[in-house]
């Protein structure tokens, strides 16, 4: 790993034990409009995949003229190959609660809630004892803010953020129409702020340094570093922070074992990108974006398989109220295994192709809309393995 | 063990006897029993002043909130794909020859629920199970046998 060509950075992970205390009483010397200009100069864009402009996300909420706002954190981090926000909950959970209560200065939010996926529920007593010391904190510097932590109960689902405000306000998780947006009107009806646990962690980060030292690294599309978490046919497999806009080629020249035909990027709801299109795709906003899930695949795996395994997680995972994404994600399982088991003509794939498209269309959330980003890069890109 | 009527009573005093409180009881609830029964779901609703549809359709809608009897430590095996190419078959294999149990199954003196999960969020130490909140990653066959024979011979 010593001669490498790719952008190696350390912002998420840096840990001068400093952040709570000169962070803070940095942002809080300024104004709130300041933060947030800053926010949106260094172009920092939601890490949890949707790649929403932050600064602007908190600007719109700053510019809802009501009593009540919401610092929400994300971390119900449940895409298949996605494990970073539990590192990062794990080794730097301050730089976390100060990106939310600096959050919650700029828009002017009283309460914080972390919502912590079920999984990793064994981080809990740490976080909550670092959550009580952190708002005693807050409120010797005079910031009316607190966080409270809620646990999800294993619904991948709310990882969507209104599925999520659903699961804070005691209700089945399941997603609200949009609009209206989070930032009009969110949990309980409220403005509410939504950000990925590491999307905070560069406000921390960004607050800390300015934006100048943010936008030294990646494109002018996707500035910034970004946090991978790395799998499959790799002996590289973990977390790394790197510099957006390299190639997937770059990236396979690094982490992949010699023989990577697939890389599927931005896990299960992701593109899968095969050995032919490494060189011409950029992993960043200009190419295919990404929350951070890489996983290699080599000649060894067959992408039914992959595929499958993917098709059987959102059938489980389909909160099943819209008709497209329930009925969808069943029928395009049962379809490919049809294809497979010589029940159906290899020409249903085109049938099962159109229903993807119909879907991304038509399901009311993200889950639905992109079962179509695995489904036709893995059909058209390995035809022949879904047939024989 | 603590009765359900003071989880109730302990989590109204935080939240408030407002909706919003659902999710930790129901949790809470599930953290000392391992499951919710018909009384405890009734219970639920009662203190809460909503129907108990509400109460059964919010806790079936979790796979962590499980409404079926299950013994007192719930093993959750990950099937999704890393774990799948890292050799999760094995370990459910390994597992359901020490417990005598399939998957779904409780054993008979209800010290053990065998189930499979989804992504845990442990795709570079895969294979990776949980045993209640405790996580188990790099997994062989010879090491979850061990874990679990660990859990035997405890209470």
């Amino acid at each position: 790993m010593e001669n490498t060509r790719l952008h190696k950075v350390d912002l998420i992970f840096e840990n001068d034990g400093t952040c709570a205390t000169t962070v803070l009483d940095k942002v809080l010397s300024r104004k709130p409009e300041d933060i947030i200009n800053d926010m949106i100069d260094s172009g920092l864009k939601g890490r949890g995949g949707a790649g929403f402009l932050t600064g602007l996300k908190w600007k719109f909420t700053r510019n809802e003229d009501s009593d009540v706002k919401y610092v929400v954190c994300n971390a119900d981090e449940g895409e298949p190959g996605t494990f970073k926000d539990r590192e990062i909950l794990d080794k730097v959970p301050e730089k976390v609660f100060t990106g939310m209560a600096i959050a919650g200065y700029a828009i002017g939010a009283k309460e914080g809630i972390l919502y912590l996926r079920a999984e990793y529920n064994f981080l809990l007593p740490k976080l909550e004892r670092m959550m009580n010391e952190f708002n005693k904190a807050l409120q010797a510097k005079k910031l009316d803010f607190t966080i409270d932590i809620r646990s999800g109960s294993g619904a991948y689902i709310c990882g969507e953020e209104s599925a999520l405000f659903e699961s804070i306000e005691g209700k089945r998780g399941e997603p609200r129409n949009k609009p209206p947006y989070p930032t009009v009107s969110g949990l309980f009806g409220k403005p509410t702020v939504i950000n990925n646990v590491e999307t905070l962690v560069y406000a921390t980060m960004i607050s800390k340094y300015g934006p100048d030292r943010f936008k030294e690294f990646g494109t002018k599309d996707s500035r910034g570093s970004k946090v991978f978490s790395i799998s499959g046919d790799t002996p590289n497999a973990g977390i790394y922070e790197l510099g957006l806009g390299m190639s997937v080629q770059q990236f396979v020249d690094e982490f992949g074992d010699g023989d990577t035909k697939a890389v599927q990027i931005g896990g299960a709801s992701g593109m899968c990108v095969p050995r032919k299109k490494f060189n011409d795709t950029i992993i960043g906003y200009e190419g295919v974006p990404t929350g951070g899930s890489m996983m290699l695949f080599n000649s060894s795996r067959s992408m039914y398989n992959v595929l499958h395994d993917y098709l059987d997680f959102f059938a489980e995972e389909s909160c099943g109220q819209c008709t497209p994404c329930r009925v969808g994600c069943q029928q395009l399982l049962k379809g490919i295994e049809a294809v497979k088991n010589k029940n159906k003509t290899p020409d249903y794939l085109e049938n099962l192709k159109k229903l993807a498209e119909t879907m991304k269309l038509s399901a009311k959330c993200g889950l639905g809309q992109s079962v179509a980003n695995p489904f036709i890069s893995i059909v058209d890109n390995f035809r022949e393995e879904i047939i024989y | 063990m603590t009765e359900v009527k003071t989880i109730i009573q302990e989590k109204l005093g935080k939240y408030g006897a407002s909706r919003e409180a659902l999710m930790p009881i129901l949790q809470a609830i599930v953290q000392e029993k391992n499951y919710l029964t018909e009384e405890d779901m009734v219970a639920v609703a009662e203190a809460l002043d909503i129907s108990s549809a509400d109460v059964y359709g919010t806790a079936t809608f979790y796979t962590f909130l499980d409404i079926k009897s299950r013994g007192k430590y719930v093993i959750r095996v990950c099937k999704t794909i890393s774990c799948h190419m890292s050799g999760k078959d094995e370990i459910i294999k390994a597992l359901q020859d020490t417990l005598k149990v399939g998957v779904g199954d409780t054993t008979p003196d209800k010290k053990f629920t065998l189930l499979t999960a989804n992504c845990m969020g442990w795709c570079h130490k895969g294979p990776v199970m949980l045993i209640n909140d405790e996580v188990y990653p790099e997994l062989t066959p010879e090491k979850a046998i061990k874990i679990v024979q660990e859990y035997m011979a405890k209470e």
